[in-house]
């Protein structure tokens, strides 16, 4: 029992996660001692002893390094405690962030499909347009994201599109380059074979080319799905008035409210991992279905 | 070919018309005389293409003839896009034609492309540049004679000239930003590398490290910027904190994958040569990793890009490009806009062209280059 708990990974991860607590802690203390001694300072409190010094940097209102508590209690309070449609709970702001991201990942994922599908059947576009879909993984195509953002605006495109759009471009390059691959990827014999079948390029495509890129897809979905959400993030960086996680970031920054920065970034990594995670569920449900065998 | 044939006879209708039709708004369409030039060259064009489209053998050089026509076509609807007043549909004619015989050319070149030599890998590097004038000239044209407005798509030529005049803002931009992105991809791909080497004597650090930095690889760590601000102030050290963090985790898990990279044979012929952890880990393991490793130093090259540009989203000194973005997104000078972005652009792809060509010279050894050669 002890030895698969060692040999497995749920035990190290634990030990990894506690060990970062433990520094999270140290660091908290270690820098907002200085404001701890000012603010004592300030109450006239001379002398205090060092527990009341670490008491105090644990419990700040706006602290340097909130400690991991502060941030789940005040994840508790703005998920939990906070009605959903109140502008101070978190699952109202994540619920805006989630729509957009989602709206943006599916006509992101699907122009990439039925791009890589043309590509992979057109050969002009596979040498001409290609090679610069591959080059806009090199460059910060998010740069693009407050311009399109103020720009809509002038069409009154306003609410969810705008964030969408944002999100679909930026899953989209990815999950064209990764579905290209995958409908390259049977080999020369398979296609041989399929040729010997008499099979026309329709059913090529269905009986061995899809199934073959099936892999390829759903890796490079979980990469768009991820980048959709950072692209609906950075958005709401520009178009803070309607809220989101982005909204949630700016808005800490200007009032330097830290434990509300910080309970905003773990919610965005909860909401990435979460659908990560969904694309992983379904990854698996497809490929089980199409009769792989773990 | 059959394939194309309605689009490349489609093609030379349009330039044949636009060779006989107003290309001003307003002017008697019979008024041949003026643009006699254009209307040569669309004649030409039209003749080229229908030609093409025919079946019947043709000397081997002709086929130059469309990509040639389109060429002059090309030049000539720009300029013609930069004269003032509206324009009549001729012209418009003349850009479908154009469009369509890009395409066409697309098809030429491909077509025409052996699968060896000199000459395969020009016109391999020429049908993406062929795509990319199209796309050029089509914005150019378009958003020109249709009068699209400056504060929502301005044209190719107004932000070069946005980009050539404003070199010093750029460059004290560019470097600004440089600065960041430098001490941050230096030191976090560094770190990860070193962390790596570090626990890959200690599996059990390793199962637990693993699977942790996978996740952070998909975690949006561009928010952690604002607390960097608050933390490093509004010069480059916030942005180069943003960067160490987004980059160290790729690095770490790539390294990690790397150093497991060695094959048992090899190892075994380590242990053989009785080398110690220390000549095992620099002659043969490391040398192994470097595919990942560079994997790794790719990627990164993406993210610390974003990472500095969207920490400066949340404050810089009044220098920066992603100050200057935001600013003038704000003032409504969408040219400096993307003039910024070619500046970003073409920094981004030219540094990941350079760790390309060190990858190939570093890991020439590997199978993904000797299959090549």
């Amino acid at each position: 029992m002890l030895t698969s708990l060692w040999q497995g990974k749920t035990l190290p991860v634990l030990v990894v996660c506690a060990i970062i607590a433990v520094f999270w802690y140290l660091g908290s203390i270690w820098l907002n001692a200085d404001m701890q001694r000012m603010l004592f300072e300030n109450n006239g409190q001379a002398s205090y002893t060092t527990a009341e010094l670490i008491e105090g940097t644990l419990t700040q209102e706006k602290p340097k390094l909130p400690t991991p508590g502060q941030i789940l209690a005040e994840l508790n309070k703005t998920v939990l405690e906070t009605a959903p449609t109140s502008k101070r709970s978190l699952v109202y702001h994540g619920s805006v962030t989630i729509s957009a991201t989602l709206l943006g990942f599916l006509i992101g994922s699907m122009l990439g499909m039925g791009l890589a599908i043309l590509v992979v059947h057109i050969k002009s576009l596979d040498r001409s347009l290609m090679p610069w879909v591959v080059a806009s993984q090199t460059i910060p195509i998010i740069a693009l994201a407050p311009m399109i953002v103020v720009i809509m605006n002038q069409f009154d495109v306003t609410g969810l599109i705008p964030k969408a759009v944002i999100a679909a471009y930026l899953s989209f390059f990815p999950v064209t380059v990764g579905m290209v691959k995958g409908l390259r990827s049977p080999d020369p014999l398979q296609l041989d074979l399929m040729q010997t079948y008499s099979a026309s390029q329709w059913q090529t495509f269905l009986k061995l080319r899809v199934p073959a890129s099936v892999p390829f897809l759903f890796a490079s979905l979980k990469v768009g799905v991820a980048a959709s959400l950072v692209g609906t993030v950075v958005a709401e960086l520009t178009k803070s008035e309607d809220g989101g996680f982005g909204a949630r970031l700016l808005g800490g920054s200007y009032y330097g409210q830290t434990i509300q920065i910080w309970a905003a970034l773990f919610a965005a990594a909860a909401c990435a991992w979460v659908l990560v995670s969904l694309v992983g569920v379904v990854d698996r449900v497809v490929t089980k279905a199409m009769g792989a065998r773990p | 070919m059959k394939f194309h044939r309605p689009l490349v006879l489609l093609a030379g209708a349009l330039a044949i018309f636009a060779a006989v039709s107003p290309l001003d708004f307003g002017i008697d369409g019979l008024a041949i005389g003026d643009h006699l030039w254009s209307r040569m060259l669309f004649s030409l064009l039209g003749i080229a293409t229908l030609r093409d489209s025919q079946d019947t053998p043709q000397p081997a050089n002709a086929a130059w003839n469309v990509p040639f026509a389109t060429l002059l076509a090309a030049v000539e609807i720009v300029e013609l896009a930069h004269s003032d007043g509206p324009r009549g549909w001729g012209f418009f004619c003349a850009v479908g034609a154009v469009w369509l015989c890009a395409w066409r050319s697309v098809d030429i070149i491909v077509a025409r492309t052996p699968a060896l030599g000199h000459r395969a890998r020009f016109l391999r590097i020429l049908a993406p540049l062929v795509f990319g004038a199209t796309l050029l000239v089509l914005w150019e044209t378009l958003t020109l004679s249709l009068g699209v407005p400056k504060v929502i798509l301005p044209a190719p030529s107004a932000i070069l000239l946005r980009l050539v005049t404003s070199i010093p803002t750029l460059a004290a931009d560019f470097v600004q930003t440089v600065q960041g992105i430098a001490a941050g991809y230096v030191i976090g791909c560094g770190a990860g590398v070193l962390i790596a080497i570090l626990i890959d004597r200690v599996p059990f650090l390793q199962r637990g490290l693993l699977p942790l930095g996978n996740l952070v690889s998909a975690l949006p760590i561009v928010g952690i910027a604002p607390i960097m601000v608050m933390w490093f102030g509004f010069d480059w050290q916030s942005k180069a904190a943003v960067v160490v963090i987004m980059t160290f985790f790729p690095m770490l898990v790539n390294t990690v994958a790397g150093l497991s990279a060695a094959g048992h044979m090899e190892l075994d012929l380590m242990k053989t040569y009785g080398a110690s952890y220390r000549q095992t880990l620099l002659h043969l393991r490391l040398p192994a990793a470097l595919p990942f490793i560079f994997n790794g130093l790719k990627i990164n090259s993406t993210l610390a890009l974003i990472g500095a540009i969207v920490a400066e989203f949340f404050g810089t000194p009044i220098v920066g490009m992603g100050f200057r973005i935001n600013t003038e997104v704000g003032r409504m000078n969408i040219d400096m806009v993307w003039a910024t972005i070619v500046v970003a652009g073409v920094a981004g792809s030219l540094f990941y062209a350079l760790l390309a060509a060190m990858e190939k010279r570093a890991t020439f050894w590997h199978a993904s280059y000797r299959e090549r050669a």
